[in-house]
């Protein structure tokens, strides 16, 4: 009870205080504006980054694998060039895989070129043309949006059909209707059999600007000895592993490689391209929160400067409530609060003003002040005040009462 | 029993090199409901015994015995408590806090003390009311007169209901005649059984009181009773 009542004479004290010395705790205070608003505005965009991020890498199914010849990530120009001197992956290969594993719900080859594609007199300039078979629906996640997707016939009978991305088709049939249409790919010509949903961009580059063909077409009109990928969706995440395993021996077995000698070819999964991006991120984000960290700091020290000078000013006053009884903590509270007061009154502010600027980054970004931001930019203004007004406070509950009372 | 006894103080002070004896050997005791002014010359260590009556302070040797607490080796916290509860203090300079009204200042010890809200104003405007100043509760210490202002130290101090007023040259920043208004709430205070140690070095103001202590060079040089024709009499 006793510590309630300190608590709330504690912030009458400090609001007292507060408007007693406007323009002095307008001062102390634009330190920590400055330094909460580059605080949160640091975090939000962080936050943004991660956010986009993690949308981007989604067209990456969670329990699919992906086999490449070199692999996605290399720490040296040394292993990158190795990896380059690697052995292709024939469809043959690919073939094998789909016959002996057992832990796969679908598996598909994947390549792709880019080509031109034609519709009368209308062309887009550089589509990204992807050889696969019907399997890729379900590797790949993709939905049709109108018509079919490939069949399995259609895939290794070699027809030439051709399922277009939401971005080529209104691109080519503004108009008109796509299913149907004979459009050219490159110089051969293809029946639009289905329009694939919209599925955004990864990094820049649009996922609707795409055109799928089975792979028989794809090896015969665009490359004749194509370097394979394989995208293999596993029966489900628990299996991911085992299945990892499975894979790899297959392919070191249809790929001869001896005992003891190391993969010729990469098995990757959205979880390394997220666990290389987060070691990046992470460190963006040290950096970038401890310089901004240092605004915020020095602004602490203001805090700590006026503090100091607002103990030295109420000495007397320290003393009177001494006499009368206030003990160390009553006096303690009272300047602990009175710093974290100015400090949350800072915070307010901040956030304030990081709020529309927040809106302007998220014109860039998926960026938004969330509420864990506010919270925490909050309770971290608070704890500058508190933190930066404790050597004072402490000075201050610490005083002889005869002393502080003889000052004037 | 004695409300104060003082058993063998002394208090030193580490001066530099020097060593200062405020204090020597001082025995004392107090019994309820005395009025008991102390006297002395400034330097004659008058102060440094209001300090430790006041539990402000604490000898470096002897015992302290108040209330039947042993006050001698208590630490910060367990004498502010004495303090609170045991203790009214009325300073030279009022001491009261310029930016709170009247009824704040006077609510402030009942805050320490950890009193609820309407209690606290029941008891602040209760106080207020016994030194005369109902009308200027919401008054703050510079819309008053000295006197006024002293009076809101008073009922400060009497607000907790403590075992001692000790009132500090409590007239010494007053004309005459409020320091006269504000010796004869001490009288009145004084009749309903308070105790009441007033500070001084005027002997006019000390007569009031019905038991003089004399402090010169550290030690007691005087404790006498006041014989009642000897006593300044309050034109009221």
């Amino acid at each position: 009870m006793n510590f309630l009542y300190e608590l709330k004479e504690g912030l009458w004290i400090s609001w007292d205080a507060i408007r007693a010395n406007k323009l002095r705790s307008a001062l102390t205070t634009l330190g920590i504006i400055i330094g909460v608003v580059t605080v949160t505005l640091m975090g939000t965009a962080i936050d943004g980054l991660n956010q986009s991020f993690l949308k981007s890498i989604s067209f990456l199914g969670a329990d699919t694998l992906y086999v490449t010849r070199t692999g996605w990530f290399h720490d040296s120009h040394e292993s990158w060039m190795r990896a380059n001197r690697r052995r292709q992956i024939t469809l043959t290969q690919v073939r094998e895989v789909q016959r002996q594993m057992t832990l796969a719900r679908a598996i598909s080859p994947f390549i792709a070129t880019g080509r031109p594609v034609k519709y009368k007199n209308r062309t887009s300039g550089s589509v990204t043309v992807i050889g696969s078979t019907d399997q890729m629906q379900f590797t790949d996640g993709m939905t049709v949006g109108q018509g079919r997707f490939m069949s399995a016939e259609e895939a290794n009978g070699g027809r030439p059909v051709c399922m277009i991305g939401y971005q080529v088709a209104t691109n080519l049939f503004p108009n008109e209707p796509a299913l149907g249409a004979k459009i050219r790919v490159g110089g051969a010509a293809f029946e639009v059999i289905g329009i694939l949903e919209k599925q955004g961009s990864v990094f820049g580059e649009s996922l609707d600007n795409q055109v799928v063909v089975p792979v028989r077409q794809f090896v015969t009109e665009f490359w004749h000895d194509p370097d394979y990928e394989i995208h293999v969706k596993v029966v489900d995440m628990a299996h991911l592993e085992d299945a990892k395993e499975e894979l790899r021996g297959i392919l070191r077995r249809v790929r001869h490689i001896p005992p003891g000698a190391e993969d010729d070819f990469g098995i990757e999964q959205q979880e390394s391209i997220l666990r290389t991006f987060n070691r990046v991120a992470g460190t963006i984000a040290a950096i970038g929160l401890f310089i901004t960290g240092l605004s915020l700091f020095v602004g602490g020290i203001g805090i700590m400067n006026i503090m100091f000078v607002s103990v030295a000013e109420r000495t007397k006053e320290i003393g009177i409530r001494k006499a009368i009884g206030a003990k160390r903590r009553a006096i303690l509270l009272q300047f602990l609060t009175e710093a974290a007061s100015i400090c949350l009154l800072g915070g307010l502010i901040a956030l304030s003003i990081a709020w529309p600027l927040t809106l302007v980054i998220g014109r860039f970004m998926p960026a938004r002040m969330s509420l864990p931001i506010v919270g925490i930019a909050l309770a971290v203004s608070i704890l500058t005040g508190a933190l930066s007004g404790f050597f004072p406070a402490w000075r201050a509950a610490r005083m002889n009462p005869v002393d502080a009372l003889r000052n004037e | 029993m004695s409300l104060i006894r003082l058993e063998n103080i002394s208090r030193r002070y580490q001066m530099g090199t020097e060593t200062i004896h405020a204090l020597r050997d001082v025995s004392l005791t107090i019994d309820r409901g005395e009025y008991v002014a102390i006297m002395g010359p400034s330097g004659s260590g008058k102060s440094t015994l209001m300090n430790l009556l006041g539990c402000l302070d604490t000898a470096t040797a002897g015992k302290y015995e108040l209330n039947g607490t042993n006050v001698s080796d208590l630490d910060d916290n367990q004498l502010a408590e004495i303090r609170n509860r045991e203790i009214g203090f009325v300073f030279q300079t009022f001491n009261l806090l310029p930016r709170a009204n009247a009824l704040r200042n006077v609510e402030l010890p009942l805050i320490y003390a950890g009193v609820d809200n309407d209690e606290r104003k029941r008891l602040a405007h209760e106080a207020l009311a016994q030194v005369g100043l109902a009308d200027r509760v919401h008054h703050k210490p510079n819309e008053m007169s000295g006197g006024q202002r002293q009076r809101v130290a008073v009922a400060r101090a009497l607000v907790t209901s403590p075992s001692i007023i000790l009132a500090d040259e409590p007239t010494g920043n007053l004309d005459s005649k409020t320091g006269d208004e504000i010796m004869t709430l001490f009288e009145t205070l004084s009749q309903k059984g308070n105790t009441i140690i007033v500070v001084t070095h005027e002997e006019i103001v000390a007569r009031h009181a019905r038991r003089i202590i004399r402090i010169f060079d550290g030690g007691i040089a005087g404790d006498d009773r006041v014989q009642p024709h000897e006593r300044s009499v309050v034109a009221s």
